[in-house]
Protein backbone atom coordinates (compact mmCIF):
# COMPACT_ATOMS: atom_id res chain seq x y z
CA UNK A 1 0.00 0.00 0.00
CA UNK A 2 1.00 3.86 -0.51
CA UNK A 3 1.83 6.14 2.04
CA UNK A 4 -1.23 8.54 0.25
CA UNK A 5 -3.71 5.70 0.43
CA UNK A 6 -2.43 4.81 4.12
CA UNK A 7 -3.11 8.12 4.69
CA UNK A 8 -6.52 8.33 3.75
CA UNK A 9 -7.19 5.12 5.25
CA UNK A 10 -6.40 6.71 8.29
CA UNK A 11 -8.35 9.91 7.74
CA UNK A 12 -11.34 7.93 6.58
CA UNK A 13 -10.77 6.12 10.26
CA UNK A 14 -10.92 9.60 12.19
CA UNK A 15 -14.37 10.54 9.80
CA UNK A 16 -16.12 7.17 10.74
CA UNK A 17 -14.81 8.05 14.13
CA UNK A 18 -16.77 11.55 14.19
CA UNK A 19 -19.51 10.51 11.90
CA UNK A 20 -21.05 7.87 13.96
CA UNK A 21 -21.88 9.58 17.25
CA UNK A 22 -23.38 12.21 15.19
CA UNK A 23 -25.68 10.30 13.51
CA UNK A 24 -26.78 8.92 16.69
CA UNK A 25 -27.20 12.53 18.21
CA UNK A 26 -28.74 13.90 15.17
CA UNK A 27 -31.73 11.20 15.58
CA UNK A 28 -32.02 11.31 19.23
CA UNK A 29 -32.72 14.89 18.45
CA UNK A 30 -35.31 13.93 15.71
CA UNK A 31 -36.85 11.35 18.03
CA UNK A 32 -37.14 13.61 20.73
CA UNK A 33 -38.81 16.79 18.17
CA UNK A 34 -41.35 13.76 17.13
CA UNK A 35 -42.27 13.55 20.30
CA UNK A 36 -42.98 17.19 21.41
CA UNK A 37 -44.62 17.62 18.00
CA UNK A 38 -46.93 14.83 17.56
CA UNK A 39 -47.58 15.46 21.55
CA UNK A 40 -46.68 12.03 22.49
CA UNK A 41 -45.23 13.85 25.26
CA UNK A 42 -47.59 16.84 26.39
CA UNK A 43 -45.27 20.07 25.67
CA UNK A 44 -45.24 21.81 28.71
CA UNK A 45 -43.64 18.67 30.22
CA UNK A 46 -41.25 17.96 27.14
CA UNK A 47 -40.42 21.02 25.37
CA UNK A 48 -39.21 20.35 21.73
CA UNK A 49 -35.49 21.04 20.54
CA UNK A 50 -36.80 24.30 18.50
CA UNK A 51 -38.15 25.84 21.74
CA UNK A 52 -35.36 24.49 24.00
CA UNK A 53 -32.97 26.84 21.40
CA UNK A 54 -35.43 29.70 21.55
CA UNK A 55 -35.73 29.61 25.12
CA UNK A 56 -31.77 29.71 25.07
CA UNK A 57 -31.84 32.73 22.23
CA UNK A 58 -34.26 34.48 24.20
CA UNK A 59 -32.66 34.41 27.70
CA UNK A 60 -29.02 34.46 26.10
CA UNK A 61 -27.93 37.53 28.22
CA UNK A 62 -29.48 36.49 31.42
CA UNK A 63 -27.78 33.18 31.15
CA UNK A 64 -24.64 34.96 30.32
CA UNK A 65 -25.00 37.07 33.75
CA UNK A 66 -25.45 33.70 35.83
CA UNK A 67 -23.31 31.97 33.74
CA UNK A 68 -20.23 34.57 35.08
CA UNK A 69 -21.05 33.82 38.74
CA UNK A 70 -21.01 29.71 38.04
CA UNK A 71 -17.76 29.75 36.29
CA UNK A 72 -16.37 32.50 38.97
CA UNK A 73 -17.29 29.73 41.87
CA UNK A 74 -16.00 26.44 39.42
CA UNK A 75 -12.33 28.53 38.38
CA UNK A 76 -12.08 29.11 42.17
CA UNK A 77 -12.93 25.97 43.98
CA UNK A 78 -11.27 24.01 41.59
CA UNK A 79 -8.18 25.89 41.93
CA UNK A 80 -7.97 25.72 45.57
CA UNK A 81 -9.19 21.72 45.42
CA UNK A 82 -6.20 20.88 42.70
CA UNK A 83 -3.95 23.10 45.07
CA UNK A 84 -4.53 21.55 48.19
CA UNK A 85 -5.07 17.81 46.43
CA UNK A 86 -1.74 18.35 45.16
CA UNK A 87 -0.38 19.07 48.14
CA UNK A 88 -1.96 16.49 50.02
CA UNK A 89 -0.86 14.11 47.83
CA UNK A 90 3.04 15.75 47.92
CA UNK A 91 2.48 15.32 51.49
CA UNK A 92 1.35 11.60 52.26
CA UNK A 93 4.25 10.40 49.55
CA UNK A 94 6.89 12.31 51.41
CA UNK A 95 5.64 11.56 55.18
CA UNK A 96 4.21 8.14 55.98
CA UNK A 97 2.48 9.04 59.01
CA UNK A 98 0.65 12.33 57.07
CA UNK A 99 -0.48 9.18 54.57
CA UNK A 100 -1.61 7.03 57.36
CA UNK A 101 -3.38 9.76 58.95
CA UNK A 102 -4.82 11.60 56.57
CA UNK A 103 -5.79 8.99 53.58
CA UNK A 104 -8.91 7.51 55.44
CA UNK A 105 -10.35 10.83 56.17
CA UNK A 106 -9.64 11.73 52.66
CA UNK A 107 -11.79 8.40 51.48
CA UNK A 108 -14.61 9.24 54.39
CA UNK A 109 -15.01 13.11 53.18
CA UNK A 110 -16.05 11.18 49.89
CA UNK A 111 -18.95 8.80 51.81
CA UNK A 112 -20.22 11.73 52.40
CA UNK A 113 -23.37 12.78 49.82
CA UNK A 114 -22.51 16.07 48.44
CA UNK A 115 -26.36 16.76 48.27
CA UNK A 116 -26.65 16.16 52.02
CA UNK A 117 -23.82 18.41 52.59
CA UNK A 118 -24.34 21.62 50.82
CA UNK A 119 -27.59 22.78 52.51
CA UNK A 120 -24.97 22.44 55.93
CA UNK A 121 -22.79 24.82 54.05
CA UNK A 122 -25.40 27.01 53.20
CA UNK A 123 -25.90 27.25 57.08
CA UNK A 124 -22.74 27.68 58.04
CA UNK A 125 -21.76 30.29 55.47
CA UNK A 126 -24.42 31.36 54.19
CA UNK A 127 -26.02 32.43 50.80
CA UNK A 128 -22.99 33.97 49.20
CA UNK A 129 -20.11 32.94 47.32
CA UNK A 130 -18.13 30.89 50.24
CA UNK A 131 -20.42 27.90 50.59
CA UNK A 132 -20.31 26.99 47.01
CA UNK A 133 -16.61 27.09 46.97
CA UNK A 134 -16.00 25.00 49.82
CA UNK A 135 -18.43 22.33 48.38
CA UNK A 136 -16.12 22.70 45.06
CA UNK A 137 -13.11 22.19 47.13
CA UNK A 138 -14.49 18.75 48.80
CA UNK A 139 -15.67 17.53 45.26
CA UNK A 140 -12.88 18.30 43.33
CA UNK A 141 -9.90 17.38 45.91
CA UNK A 142 -10.90 13.59 45.83
CA UNK A 143 -9.66 12.64 42.28
CA UNK A 144 -6.62 14.98 42.50
CA UNK A 145 -5.12 13.72 45.09
CA UNK A 146 -6.21 9.35 44.83
CA UNK A 147 -4.72 10.27 41.41
CA UNK A 148 -1.36 12.08 41.83
CA UNK A 149 -0.58 10.10 45.04
CA UNK A 150 -0.99 6.96 43.05
CA UNK A 151 1.33 8.56 40.46
CA UNK A 152 3.62 9.24 42.94
CA UNK A 153 3.78 6.13 44.20
CA UNK A 154 3.67 4.30 40.86
CA UNK A 155 6.78 5.52 39.88
CA UNK A 156 9.95 3.27 39.05
CA UNK A 157 11.60 2.14 41.59
CA UNK A 158 15.23 1.53 39.53
CA UNK A 159 14.60 4.52 38.30
CA UNK A 160 14.65 5.87 41.86
CA UNK A 161 17.91 3.60 42.47
CA UNK A 162 19.42 4.74 39.66
CA UNK A 163 18.79 8.21 40.97
CA UNK A 164 19.95 7.79 44.56
CA UNK A 165 22.92 5.98 42.91
CA UNK A 166 24.02 9.17 41.38
CA UNK A 167 23.37 11.15 44.91
CA UNK A 168 19.98 12.89 43.83
CA UNK A 169 17.95 14.53 46.72
CA UNK A 170 14.32 13.52 47.49
CA UNK A 171 13.75 16.93 45.87
CA UNK A 172 15.60 16.02 42.64
CA UNK A 173 13.69 12.27 42.76
CA UNK A 174 10.46 14.00 43.14
CA UNK A 175 11.29 16.91 40.55
CA UNK A 176 12.88 14.56 37.67
CA UNK A 177 10.93 11.08 38.11
CA UNK A 178 7.71 11.32 40.56
CA UNK A 179 5.98 14.52 39.06
CA UNK A 180 6.43 13.47 35.46
CA UNK A 181 4.98 10.06 36.31
CA UNK A 182 1.92 11.36 38.31
CA UNK A 183 1.09 13.48 34.91
CA UNK A 184 -0.99 11.39 33.52
CA UNK A 185 -2.83 10.41 36.22
CA UNK A 186 -2.91 14.04 37.58
CA UNK A 187 -5.21 14.91 34.01
CA UNK A 188 -7.18 12.02 34.57
CA UNK A 189 -8.37 13.33 37.92
CA UNK A 190 -8.64 16.63 36.44
CA UNK A 191 -10.72 15.71 33.77
CA UNK A 192 -12.93 14.83 35.96
CA UNK A 193 -12.63 17.02 38.54
CA UNK A 194 -13.64 20.37 36.43
CA UNK A 195 -16.79 18.07 35.25
CA UNK A 196 -17.89 17.65 38.51
CA UNK A 197 -16.94 21.00 39.81
CA UNK A 198 -19.37 22.50 37.39
CA UNK A 199 -22.90 19.88 39.03
CA UNK A 200 -21.09 20.77 42.38
CA UNK A 201 -21.71 25.10 42.15
CA UNK A 202 -24.67 24.38 40.55
CA UNK A 203 -25.84 22.27 42.93
CA UNK A 204 -24.80 24.74 45.88
CA UNK A 205 -26.39 27.75 43.92
CA UNK A 206 -29.99 25.38 43.32
CA UNK A 207 -30.01 24.86 47.44
CA UNK A 208 -29.02 28.90 48.71
CA UNK A 209 -27.93 32.07 46.76
CA UNK A 210 -28.39 35.25 44.53
CA UNK A 211 -27.30 34.52 41.43
CA UNK A 212 -25.61 31.74 39.32
CA UNK A 213 -27.04 29.07 36.82
CA UNK A 214 -28.31 26.95 39.86
CA UNK A 215 -30.39 29.94 41.16
CA UNK A 216 -31.58 30.27 37.58
CA UNK A 217 -32.69 26.83 37.54
CA UNK A 218 -34.64 27.01 40.56
CA UNK A 219 -36.83 30.46 39.16
CA UNK A 220 -37.65 28.62 35.95
CA UNK A 221 -39.03 25.56 37.64
CA UNK A 222 -41.14 27.63 39.98
CA UNK A 223 -42.40 29.25 37.06
CA UNK A 224 -42.67 25.87 34.98
CA UNK A 225 -40.75 27.20 31.91
CA UNK A 226 -39.12 23.56 31.13
CA UNK A 227 -38.11 25.36 27.85
CA UNK A 228 -35.81 27.33 29.65
CA UNK A 229 -35.12 24.62 31.93
CA UNK A 230 -33.97 22.54 29.38
CA UNK A 231 -31.91 25.31 27.85
CA UNK A 232 -29.76 25.87 30.95
CA UNK A 233 -29.15 22.18 31.28
CA UNK A 234 -27.47 21.75 27.98
CA UNK A 235 -25.59 24.95 28.84
CA UNK A 236 -24.24 22.81 32.12
CA UNK A 237 -23.42 20.20 29.86
CA UNK A 238 -21.69 21.95 27.50
CA UNK A 239 -19.35 24.14 29.57
CA UNK A 240 -18.46 20.57 31.33
CA UNK A 241 -17.39 19.39 28.01
CA UNK A 242 -15.65 22.62 26.80
CA UNK A 243 -13.77 22.28 30.84
CA UNK A 244 -13.04 19.24 29.81
CA UNK A 245 -11.47 19.91 26.16
CA UNK A 246 -9.77 22.00 27.84
CA UNK A 247 -8.32 19.90 30.45
CA UNK A 248 -7.43 17.27 27.08
CA UNK A 249 -5.49 20.42 25.27
CA UNK A 250 -3.73 21.42 28.68
CA UNK A 251 -2.41 18.08 28.93
CA UNK A 252 -0.95 17.72 25.35
CA UNK A 253 0.73 20.66 25.81
CA UNK A 254 2.22 19.86 29.03
CA UNK A 255 3.04 16.15 27.81
CA UNK A 256 4.19 16.55 24.50
CA UNK A 257 6.10 13.21 24.79
CA UNK A 258 2.67 11.29 24.23
CA UNK A 259 2.54 13.07 20.90
CA UNK A 260 5.49 12.16 19.81
CA UNK A 261 4.87 8.67 20.80
CA UNK A 262 1.85 8.54 19.07
CA UNK A 263 3.25 10.40 16.04
CA UNK A 264 5.65 7.06 15.81
CA UNK A 265 3.48 4.34 16.41
CA UNK A 266 1.42 6.27 13.33
CA UNK A 267 5.10 6.15 11.59
CA UNK A 268 5.09 2.78 12.12
CA UNK A 269 1.88 1.09 11.16
CA UNK A 270 2.00 3.26 7.82
CA UNK A 271 5.09 1.81 7.06
CA UNK A 272 3.19 -1.51 8.00
CA UNK A 273 0.31 -1.31 5.78
CA UNK A 274 3.06 0.07 3.18
CA UNK A 275 5.09 -3.26 3.12
CA UNK B 1 47.07 0.52 44.35
CA UNK B 2 43.54 -0.78 42.90
CA UNK B 3 41.49 1.79 41.49
CA UNK B 4 38.10 -0.44 42.82
CA UNK B 5 38.21 -2.74 46.09
CA UNK B 6 35.48 -4.58 47.77
CA UNK B 7 36.61 -5.82 50.95
CA UNK B 8 34.95 -9.52 52.43
CA UNK B 9 31.56 -7.77 51.46
CA UNK B 10 28.22 -9.68 53.34
CA UNK B 11 25.37 -8.55 53.02
CA UNK B 12 22.07 -10.21 54.43
CA UNK B 13 17.78 -8.85 54.02
CA UNK B 14 16.79 -10.16 57.33
CA UNK B 15 18.00 -13.61 58.36
CA UNK B 16 18.86 -14.28 54.75
CA UNK B 17 22.53 -14.03 53.23
CA UNK B 18 22.47 -12.58 50.43
CA UNK B 19 26.74 -12.97 49.47
CA UNK B 20 29.06 -13.67 51.11
CA UNK B 21 32.95 -12.37 51.61
CA UNK B 22 32.90 -10.71 48.03
CA UNK B 23 36.59 -9.19 47.33
CA UNK B 24 37.35 -8.20 44.30
CA UNK B 25 39.54 -5.23 42.63
CA UNK B 26 39.82 -3.59 39.79
CA UNK B 27 42.44 -1.47 38.32
CA UNK B 28 42.44 1.43 36.29
CA UNK B 29 40.90 1.31 33.02
CA UNK B 30 40.33 -2.17 33.15
CA UNK B 31 36.84 -3.80 31.78
CA UNK B 32 36.26 -6.65 34.76
CA UNK B 33 33.04 -9.32 33.70
CA UNK B 34 31.01 -10.54 36.78
CA UNK B 35 29.18 -13.95 35.17
CA UNK B 36 27.07 -16.03 37.29
CA UNK B 37 23.77 -17.89 37.65
CA UNK B 38 20.72 -16.14 38.63
CA UNK B 39 20.26 -15.71 42.25
CA UNK B 40 23.89 -15.43 42.83
CA UNK B 41 23.62 -11.95 44.61
CA UNK B 42 25.20 -9.78 41.63
CA UNK B 43 22.92 -7.24 41.48
CA UNK B 44 23.30 -6.99 44.88
CA UNK B 45 26.76 -6.72 44.96
CA UNK B 46 26.48 -3.98 42.68
CA UNK B 47 23.91 -2.41 44.91
CA UNK B 48 26.52 -2.38 47.74
CA UNK B 49 29.53 -1.32 45.63
CA UNK B 50 27.32 1.57 44.22
CA UNK B 51 26.12 3.03 47.92
CA UNK B 52 22.16 2.24 47.27
CA UNK B 53 22.91 -0.72 50.12
CA UNK B 54 24.82 -0.50 53.18
CA UNK B 55 26.58 -4.02 53.34
CA UNK B 56 26.30 -5.69 57.35
CA UNK B 57 30.14 -6.00 56.85
CA UNK B 58 33.16 -5.51 54.56
CA UNK B 59 34.45 -2.05 52.75
CA UNK B 60 34.02 -0.75 49.46
CA UNK B 61 37.51 1.40 48.54
CA UNK B 62 37.44 3.82 45.72
CA UNK B 63 40.61 5.24 44.84
CA UNK B 64 42.20 4.11 48.18
CA UNK B 65 39.18 5.81 50.07
CA UNK B 66 36.40 4.08 52.24
CA UNK B 67 33.27 5.17 50.06
CA UNK B 68 30.96 2.29 51.65
CA UNK B 69 27.48 3.19 52.05
CA UNK B 70 27.77 6.27 50.14
CA UNK B 71 26.34 7.23 46.90
CA UNK B 72 27.38 9.46 44.55
CA UNK B 73 30.64 8.03 43.50
CA UNK B 74 30.48 5.52 40.78
CA UNK B 75 28.33 5.37 38.12
CA UNK B 76 25.31 2.80 37.41
CA UNK B 77 23.59 1.53 34.55
CA UNK B 78 20.94 -0.82 35.46
CA UNK B 79 19.37 -3.81 33.72
CA UNK B 80 16.94 -1.63 31.70
CA UNK B 81 18.15 1.32 29.86
CA UNK B 82 15.60 3.36 32.54
CA UNK B 83 15.45 6.43 29.94
CA UNK B 84 12.79 8.94 31.35
CA UNK B 85 10.22 8.38 28.58
CA UNK B 86 8.99 12.07 29.08
CA UNK B 87 12.77 13.57 28.78
CA UNK B 88 14.60 13.74 25.50
CA UNK B 89 17.82 12.01 24.50
CA UNK B 90 19.97 15.41 25.50
CA UNK B 91 18.05 15.71 29.03
CA UNK B 92 18.07 12.27 29.85
CA UNK B 93 21.79 11.66 29.29
CA UNK B 94 22.37 15.48 30.96
CA UNK B 95 20.76 14.19 33.91
CA UNK B 96 23.75 12.86 35.78
CA UNK B 97 24.97 16.72 35.07
CA UNK B 98 21.90 17.98 36.23
CA UNK B 99 21.96 16.28 39.60
CA UNK B 100 25.24 17.72 40.23
CA UNK B 101 23.86 20.97 40.06
CA UNK B 102 25.24 21.84 36.37
CA UNK B 103 22.50 24.69 34.54
CA UNK B 104 20.47 23.18 32.18
CA UNK B 105 21.98 24.72 29.11
CA UNK B 106 25.41 23.72 30.06
CA UNK B 107 24.23 20.23 31.14
CA UNK B 108 22.84 20.19 27.46
CA UNK B 109 25.83 21.46 25.49
CA UNK B 110 28.17 18.87 28.23
CA UNK B 111 26.51 16.18 26.84
CA UNK B 112 26.37 17.51 23.35
CA UNK B 113 30.29 16.94 22.83
CA UNK B 114 29.97 13.59 23.06
CA UNK B 115 26.76 12.58 21.38
CA UNK B 116 28.74 11.76 17.83
CA UNK B 117 31.38 9.58 19.90
CA UNK B 118 28.59 7.52 21.01
CA UNK B 119 26.54 7.12 17.70
CA UNK B 120 23.79 9.20 18.72
CA UNK B 121 23.79 12.53 16.38
CA UNK B 122 20.75 13.95 15.31
CA UNK B 123 18.73 12.29 18.15
CA UNK B 124 19.28 15.32 20.65
CA UNK B 125 15.46 16.27 20.92
CA UNK B 126 13.76 12.71 20.16
CA UNK B 127 12.36 10.96 22.93
CA UNK B 128 13.40 7.37 24.24
CA UNK B 129 10.38 5.56 22.42
CA UNK B 130 11.21 7.17 19.41
CA UNK B 131 14.86 5.19 19.20
CA UNK B 132 15.72 1.61 18.48
CA UNK B 133 16.70 -0.52 21.43
CA UNK B 134 20.37 -0.23 20.80
CA UNK B 135 20.57 3.33 20.05
CA UNK B 136 18.74 3.42 23.31
CA UNK B 137 21.58 1.26 25.33
CA UNK B 138 24.24 3.83 23.72
CA UNK B 139 22.21 6.69 25.48
CA UNK B 140 22.07 4.91 28.97
CA UNK B 141 25.61 4.09 28.40
CA UNK B 142 26.41 7.97 27.31
CA UNK B 143 24.32 9.12 30.68
CA UNK B 144 26.36 6.50 32.74
CA UNK B 145 29.64 7.81 31.32
CA UNK B 146 28.47 11.37 31.90
CA UNK B 147 27.59 10.75 35.49
CA UNK B 148 31.49 9.47 35.63
CA UNK B 149 33.92 9.01 33.42
CA UNK B 150 36.05 7.53 35.96
CA UNK B 151 34.25 3.95 37.20
CA UNK B 152 31.12 2.62 35.96
CA UNK B 153 29.29 -0.75 37.01
CA UNK B 154 26.84 -1.90 34.17
CA UNK B 155 24.39 -4.58 35.58
CA UNK B 156 23.59 -6.67 31.91
CA UNK B 157 23.58 -3.90 29.82
CA UNK B 158 22.83 -5.16 26.88
CA UNK B 159 20.67 -8.63 27.39
CA UNK B 160 17.15 -6.65 26.67
CA UNK B 161 18.69 -6.43 22.76
CA UNK B 162 18.25 -9.00 20.26
CA UNK B 163 20.94 -11.27 18.75
CA UNK B 164 22.14 -9.16 16.06
CA UNK B 165 21.86 -6.06 17.83
CA UNK B 166 23.78 -6.97 20.66
CA UNK B 167 26.67 -8.78 17.96
CA UNK B 168 26.70 -5.39 16.58
CA UNK B 169 26.88 -3.00 19.87
CA UNK B 170 29.67 -5.57 21.73
CA UNK B 171 31.70 -4.60 18.56
CA UNK B 172 30.68 -0.66 19.16
CA UNK B 173 31.06 -0.97 22.74
CA UNK B 174 34.88 -1.97 22.35
CA UNK B 175 35.52 0.19 20.18
CA UNK B 176 34.35 3.56 22.36
CA UNK B 177 36.13 1.54 25.73
CA UNK B 178 39.22 1.77 24.19
CA UNK B 179 38.22 5.72 23.59
CA UNK B 180 37.03 6.70 27.24
CA UNK B 181 39.05 3.80 28.79
CA UNK B 182 36.47 4.02 31.58
CA UNK B 183 37.02 1.25 33.96
CA UNK B 184 34.21 -1.28 34.43
CA UNK B 185 32.59 -3.93 36.21
CA UNK B 186 29.72 -5.48 33.86
CA UNK B 187 27.23 -8.34 35.13
CA UNK B 188 26.50 -10.87 32.27
CA UNK B 189 24.79 -14.30 32.07
CA UNK B 190 26.51 -14.17 28.71
CA UNK B 191 29.30 -16.54 28.79
CA UNK B 192 30.28 -15.56 25.19
CA UNK B 193 29.67 -11.88 26.16
CA UNK B 194 31.54 -12.33 29.06
CA UNK B 195 34.73 -13.50 27.67
CA UNK B 196 35.00 -11.31 24.29
CA UNK B 197 34.59 -8.29 26.36
CA UNK B 198 36.40 -8.54 29.66
CA UNK B 199 39.67 -8.48 30.72
CA UNK B 200 39.10 -10.83 33.91
CA UNK B 201 35.97 -12.71 34.78
CA UNK B 202 34.78 -13.23 38.05
CA UNK B 203 32.30 -16.14 38.31
CA UNK B 204 30.10 -15.73 41.20
CA UNK B 205 27.76 -18.79 42.53
CA UNK B 206 25.81 -20.27 45.29
CA UNK B 207 23.79 -19.26 47.91
CA UNK B 208 24.49 -16.96 49.30
CA UNK B 209 26.81 -15.78 46.54
CA UNK B 210 30.81 -16.30 46.42
CA UNK B 211 33.00 -15.31 44.39
CA UNK B 212 34.10 -18.79 42.89
CA UNK B 213 36.87 -18.55 40.33
CA UNK B 214 38.75 -15.31 38.55
CA UNK B 215 40.25 -16.00 34.47
CA UNK B 216 42.16 -13.62 33.08
CA UNK B 217 41.75 -13.35 29.18
CA UNK B 218 44.97 -13.45 27.61
CA UNK B 219 44.15 -11.83 24.14
CA UNK B 220 43.82 -7.76 24.54
CA UNK B 221 40.72 -5.78 23.71
CA UNK B 222 42.19 -4.06 21.14
CA UNK B 223 43.29 -7.77 19.04
CA UNK B 224 39.82 -9.23 19.17
CA UNK B 225 38.73 -9.02 15.73
CA UNK B 226 37.16 -12.19 15.22
CA UNK B 227 38.03 -13.44 18.51
CA UNK B 228 34.51 -15.66 19.13
CA UNK B 229 36.00 -17.77 16.09
CA UNK B 230 39.22 -18.62 17.68
CA UNK B 231 40.24 -21.80 19.50
CA UNK B 232 41.39 -19.66 22.04
CA UNK B 233 37.92 -18.16 22.60
CA UNK B 234 36.20 -21.99 22.93
CA UNK B 235 38.49 -23.02 25.37
CA UNK B 236 37.65 -19.89 27.60
CA UNK B 237 34.30 -20.82 27.25
CA UNK B 238 35.11 -24.39 28.38
CA UNK B 239 36.71 -23.58 31.16
CA UNK B 240 33.54 -21.48 32.44
CA UNK B 241 30.96 -23.61 31.40
CA UNK B 242 32.85 -26.43 33.28
CA UNK B 243 33.28 -24.33 36.31
CA UNK B 244 29.57 -23.65 36.38
CA UNK B 245 28.45 -26.62 36.57
CA UNK B 246 31.03 -28.10 39.24
CA UNK B 247 29.49 -25.61 40.82
CA UNK B 248 25.84 -26.37 40.50
CA UNK B 249 26.28 -29.76 41.22
CA UNK B 250 28.52 -29.29 44.68
CA UNK B 251 25.64 -26.66 45.56
CA UNK B 252 22.85 -29.23 44.72
CA UNK B 253 24.74 -31.90 46.74
CA UNK B 254 24.97 -30.18 49.75
CA UNK B 255 21.34 -28.38 49.29
CA UNK B 256 20.37 -31.73 50.22
CA UNK B 257 22.23 -32.45 53.47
Amino acid sequence: MTRKSASTTSKKSVMTNRVYPLISILAILALWECLSVFEVVPGYMLPSPAQTVEAFIGDFWLLMSHLKVTLLETLLGTVMGVVIGYGSAMLMDRWEPAYKAVYPIVVLTQTIPAVAIAPLLVLWFGYKMMPKIILIILITFFPIVIGTLDGFRSADKDAINLMRSMGASRWQIFKHIKFFNALPNFFSGLRITVAYAVVGAVLAEWLGGFAGLGVYMTRVKKSFAYDKMFAVIFLISGISLILIWLVNVLQKKCMPWENAETITRKRDENRWIKN
Amino acid sequence: MHKLETKNITMKFGDETIIRDITISVDQGELIGLLGVSGSGKTTLFNCISGIYTPVSGRVILDGKDITGTTGHISYMLQKDLLLPYKTIEDNVALPLLIRGVPKQEAREQAAEHFEEFGLEGTQKKYPKQLSGGMRQRAALLRTYLFSDDVALLDEPFSALDTITRSRIHRWYLDVMEKINLTTVFITHDINEAVLLSDRIYIMSGKPGEIRSEIKIGTPRGKRQNFDLTDEFMEYKRQIVALLDEREIRDEDTSHI
